[in-house]
């Protein structure tokens, strides 16, 4: 078996996709790492694209790892009650809630 | 200028007509103990967090497992909106971030939802029907709770809604006008009331819905549409159309174009704006959720649902209309609310179903809302209305006074016979006691005599009222009018 | 009492059970190699009050006449699980200071067997990595050198830290997790028996997610039988898991039959790779000449698809990543970093909180379920998937087993593949496959390298066929009779 590493070095992700996906994934990413960021991700991209190899026109997605249909639970509460351990490991918590940066709707 | 036509529905610009082009997105909360994918209850109003999971909290390593009511609950629905079943249906998740969404993504039901495409036909006010379209049903979690106002710097994040079981429900955009958006809205509540699969409450927030307003000329292709949101009852939803359509008809009008975006209803202003916090596009990444395998049943589940039916309000007006006769209107009105329509039906049971109609939705509405009652705790029960209207069909009251007798038995919740009995009320249909004050009022007034003798028929009403006062209004209406009309013409 | 640290679980068990040992002496040699192994980092929180409590009362359970499969037996747990009142990081600095209110079931399971915790191993931040060398808390180092080398070695990743333990005799068993090798992977590397079992047989209730559908927890030990037992404690059918597997829990150690009558064992040609050490390869060559010795047929299989599960993989896997780690967000738990409004909040609490290789993966994640490029990668992914599983139901339907070299090289030293993602992606070439079909799949020490260090082979089952893995992995360790450990270099006093 052989690993087609890509040869090919051109950018399939540019610097404006890599800010609007970190923002997406609400990561910060400084305007300097951009750059070298997006050369990582094309490569890995590029590498991936070696699946368009696969002819797939006749394949249903897999859906889950087991054939197997969801169980249900029943409708009982048997869950709840305990606001101190909900909120005990919280940054900011207080009476009680969560707190966070206000926002504005 | 925006006006309304009458005819087509069109609202007439300075340019032209338009077409307003409605669709909605009722979102309803499902009626069950626990949440969608955890234990924790579901009741309003507990304290902060307190009715919350460590799965509805999005603490890490928590998994959800799906609640078999909600499934049931949502192929109730299905039925009742006569749609389509999905017995294949896939969960995913719909990824976004805000402060009440713990997991980072909202689990819910994006390409195969649990119910496809039904019908529901929606009354108007003129007494016409329309038919309108249901794209979908399908499951959700509720998000949290985020509080603005409780801190200058701060927003207050409570999860007790979290992970709550909803049924988004999409119509088709079928609806033209306000009234009609309105109508629909009505119709879905009053179908999922009688189902029982959602309680409708909107006040409460457990029936919410998103508008989706756009505009276009007639016969054109549908324009850019807002979805207007933060909209919980049905006459800010009717505002915030009129207002949304007046809004895009002056922008088209004066050249300009129509943003796709969400807009936030102010109830107080009765106007629309732009949501500030999510203004960027959405790009939500939908994929199907790991977490959960595909949902499957079989259609045997389905039937033994639809065995468990109640009749619903369009088959209940049909029969109120074919086989008990009442009017479009009375039967409309009866039929509104299951427990209405239960009322109704039980006073109606053994008696004449017109008279039960006119009694439940005349004296008994009027002290029904006097008394700032719901008819499920009604001080007078279908029974004890079912006994007054008897005490009129024996004659043993007249209609007058039973008003006054169902007055009191809203006031003392007693049975009318016992009324009737207690204040001596019982009609006076002796013809021998009658005829005795009719000699009496006639002795003494030969003058009005003369006056119905000389062809004045409206006397005759002065001479009733005279012998109801005598008889504090207990004579038989009927006979005194026959005795007098007898006694005079002598 | 050092040569505690060197019983292996089955012979420990039976001195407990002769009251021969007591759970304290056992665990406390434990803790004290623990305390001297510092230098190796594998370890994020040592809980050595938490272990001798735990003994004790095992001791105490004992004497009372109850004992559970692992009564006594002190454990090292991957710092994924999720473990009450302890600090749980995932290898993360955005999990900081999190106690979890809850434990996790498989732990849970072990405490119920009797086990005892010595504490969180070090690992992978979110797992996600080859070599251990992504952990917030700094990288593990593999107990074992090449001959005549001084030069640190990883231990792989992403459980690397349990796999160390575990090699380094001080812990007996450590729980791992596998997404794509990250068990199989560190014990090939470490000279230790790894196993992922089929996906669904453990709980994934309590255990930090990565990648739903392809996370699996499972065992390393020192031997297949020690294995055997642990995986017997550590799985179960869950209803908090909606992926949980309802099915049968077999006696897996009664699978170690030591008979190879009647075996078929597949050998995939796709899983000779160019460029491949010729030492591996030669390895591998051992293992079927054993398995034949022994009497099982060996069968020239195909799995056609191999050659795409890893970019199907680094979809997948990325995908359901940056949705499981969206809960990262500093508003419940863990670390935040200030910002003037929620979202600056969020941006810098998630580029403080997550390393190049997590944020890396995030990113690529978020990219393919994107609008516009869903279909092109994740769907493609997941149709490819199939095609990879469906290649192993096709194969099962003819081998009982298929036997391969875990991984395609020994361990290497720090740096060597740091700045190459897709070099340190292709250390999971032979494990990937499992983790994409669901299958159990059991790494064993085979022999050395020609510079000492240790080198694994891979048996992969059927899905639920556990029995034949173990069966198959006994075989071959019998064969292979590998007693090398490491020298304890390392060990301060």
């Amino acid at each position: 078996m052989n690993f087609n590493r890509p040869e090919r070095s051109h950018m399939s992700v540019d610097k404006a996709t890599v800010a609007r996906i970190a923002h997406l994934a609400r990561i910060g990413v400084a305007e300097e790492q951009l750059r070298p960021l997006a050369a990582e991700l094309s490569g890995i991209l590029q590498w991936i694209e070696q699946l368009n190899e696969v002819d797939t026109d006749a394949v249903a997605p897999m859906a889950s790892v087991h054939d197997e249909a969801l169980r249900w639970r029943k409708d009982v509460v048997d869950d709840g009650g305990k606001q101190a351990e909900i909120i005990a490991n919280a940054p900011d918590g207080v009476n009680g809630f969560f707190a966070v940066p206000k926002v504005i709707e | 200028m925006v006006e309304k036509s009458l005819m087509n529905n069109y609202v007439e610009g300075d340019t032209g007509p338009w077409e307003v082009v409605i669709g909605l997105e009722v979102h309803a909360q499902v009626t069950s103990q626990s949440k969608l994918f955890s234990g924790a209850a579901t009741a309003f109003g507990a304290e902060p967090n307190s009715q919350v999971s460590l799965v509805d909290a999005g603490m890490p390593g928590m998994l959800p497992v799906i609640n078999e009511v909600a499934v049931e609950q949502a192929v109730r629905s299905g039925l009742g909106l006569n749609a389509k079943i999905n017995t294949y249906s896939v969960f995913d998740r719909k990824n976004y971030f805000y402060a009440d969404l713990p997991q980072g993504y909202q689990i819910s039901q994006y390409l195969q939802p649990i119910v496809g495409e039904g019908v529901i036909t929606v009354d108007l006010e003129d007494g016409r029907s329309r038919d309108i379209g249901i794209e979908r049903l399908h499951l959700e979690q509720d998000a949290g709770k985020s509080i603005h106002d409780r801190h200058p710097t701060k927003t207050y994040v409570d999860l007790n809604r979290s992970g709550v079981a909803l049924m988004e429900i999409v119509s088709k955009p079928d609806m033209r006008t306000a009234e009609e958006a309105g109508a629909y809205v009505r119709k879905v509540r009053t179908i999922l009331r009688y189902l029982g699969t959602c309680d409708g409450n909107m006040e409460e927030g457990s029936m919410r819905a998103d508008v989706n307003v756009s505009v276009r000329r007639p016969g054109e292709a549908l324009g850019t549409r807002a979805e207007i949101k933060n909209v919980n009852s049905v006459r800010f939803m009717q505002q915030a159309i009129a207002y949304e359509t007046g809004r895009q008809i002056d922008i088209l009008e004066a050249g300009g174009s129509i943003d796709q975006e969400t807009r936030l209803f102010d109830a107080q202003s009765g106007t629309t704006r732009p949501m500030r916090s999510k203004e960027e596009a959405h790009d939500y990444r939908y994929f199907p959720d790991p977490d959960l395998l595909p949902l499957e049943f079989s259609d045997a589940f389905i039937e033994r649902i639809r065995r468990t039916l109640p009749e619903l309000p369009d088959a209940k007006k049909q029969r109120y209309m074919d086989a008990m006769g009442l009017s479009v209107h009375d039967a409309q009105v009866l039929v509104s609310e299951r427990e209405i329509a239960a009322f109704f039906e039980q006073v109606a049971q053994g008696r004449d179903p017109k008279i039960a109609a006119n009694w439940v939705q005349g004296e008994f509405f009027a002290q029904l809302s006097k008394a700032e009652r719901d008819i499920a705790d009604s001080p007078v029960s279908a029974d004890q209305l079912g006994g007054l209207i008897d005490l009129i069909a024996d004659s043993t009251i007249s209609g007058k006074i039973a008003k006054d007798v169902l007055v009191s038995m809203f006031e003392s919740g007693q049975d009318a016979a016992a009324i009737v009995a207690e204040k001596g009320l019982k009609q006076v249909s002796d013809s021998g006691v009658i005829e005795a004050e009719i000699d009496k009022v006639i002795a003494v007034n030969p003058d009005k005599v003369a006056e119905f003798q000389g062809g004045k028929d409206k006397v005759l009403g002065w001479f009733v009222g005279q012998i109801m006062q005598a008889t504090k209004g207990k004579a038989n209406p009927q006979m005194v009018n026959q005795l007098l009309r007898g006694k005079l013409k002598a | 009492m050092a040569e505690l640290t060197e019983l292996g679980i089955s012979e420990a068990r039976d001195l407990l059970a002769k009251g021969a040992l007591s759970s304290r002496e056992l665990t406390e040699s434990h803790i004290s190699a623990m305390a001297e192994s510092s230098a190796l980092n594998a370890m994020v929180t040592e809980t050595p009050e938490i272990a001798l409590a735990m003994a004790d009362a095992s001791d105490e359970r004992r004497a009372k006449g109850g004992s559970g499969a692992l009564e006594g037996i002190p454990l090292a747990i991957k710092d994924l699980f999720c473990t009450k009142g302890v600090l749980t990081t995932a290898g993360s600095h955005i999990l900081d200071g999190f106690r979890p209110p809850y434990e996790s079931t498989v732990t849970a399971n072990l405490w119920q067997a009797g086990a005892v915790m010595l504490g969180k191993t070090n690992m992978d931040e979110f797992a996600m990595g080859s070599s251990n060398e992504t952990s917030y808390y700094g990288a593990v180092q593999n107990p074992w050198r090449r001959h005549g080398d001084n030069r640190a070695l990883v231990p792989g990743g992403s459980s690397g830290g349990s796999a160390t333990a575990v090699s380094g005799r001080f812990a007996m068993g450590a729980t791992a997790t596998d997404t794509g090798g990250s068990i199989r992977q560190p014990a090939s590397f470490t000279g230790t028996v790894g196993c992922k079992p089929t996906y669904g047989r453990c709980s994934r209730w309590g255990v930090v997610a990565f990648a739903s559908s392809l996370d699996q927890a499972g065992p390393i030990t020192r031997s297949v039988r020690d294995n055997a037992i642990m995986l017997g404690a550590m799985a179960g059918y869950d209803p908090k898991d909606a992926t949980s597997a309802n099915v049968a829990l077999p006696d897996f150690e009664a699978a170690l039959t030591g008979d190879a009558r009647g075996l078929k064992i597949g050998v995939p040609k796709e899983y000779v790779l160019d460029g491949m050490p010729g030492e591996i390869e030669a390895l591998w060559q051992r293992g079927i000449g054993w398995l034949r010795a022994a009497g099982a047929e060996i069968i020239d299989i195909s799995l056609p698809h191999t050659k795409y599960a890893l970019p199907t993989y680094y979809i997948v896997a990325p995908a359901e990543a940056s949705s499981n780690l969206a809960r990262y967000d500093g508003v419940r738990f863990g670390l935040r970093m200030p910002g003037d409004d929620l979202t600056e909040m969020y941006e810098n609490t998630r580029a403080a909180g997550f390393g190049p290789e997590v944020r890396r993966r995030v990113l690529i994640g978020t990219y393919v379920l994107s609008a516009g490029y869903y279909d092109a990668y994740y769907l493609k992914a997941q149709k490819v998937r199939r095609l990879i599983a469906q290649d192993f139901r096709d194969v099962f339907a003819s081998v009982d087993a298929i036997l391969t070299p875990s991984t395609p090289s020994a361990a290497f030293a720090f740096g060597d593949k740091a700045d190459d993602p897709i070099a340190m992606y292709l250390n999971d070439v032979f494990t990937v496959p499992a983790n994409l079909a669901g299958l159990p799949g059991i790494s064993l020490p085979a022999g050395l390298s020609d510079d000492g260090l240790p080198l694994g082979l891979q048996v992969l089952a059927p899905a639920f066929d556990e029995e034949t893995m173990f069966r198959v992995a006994g075989l071959l360790e019998e064969a292979a009779a590998f007693n090398e450990a490491p020298t304890q270099w390392w060990r301060s006093r």
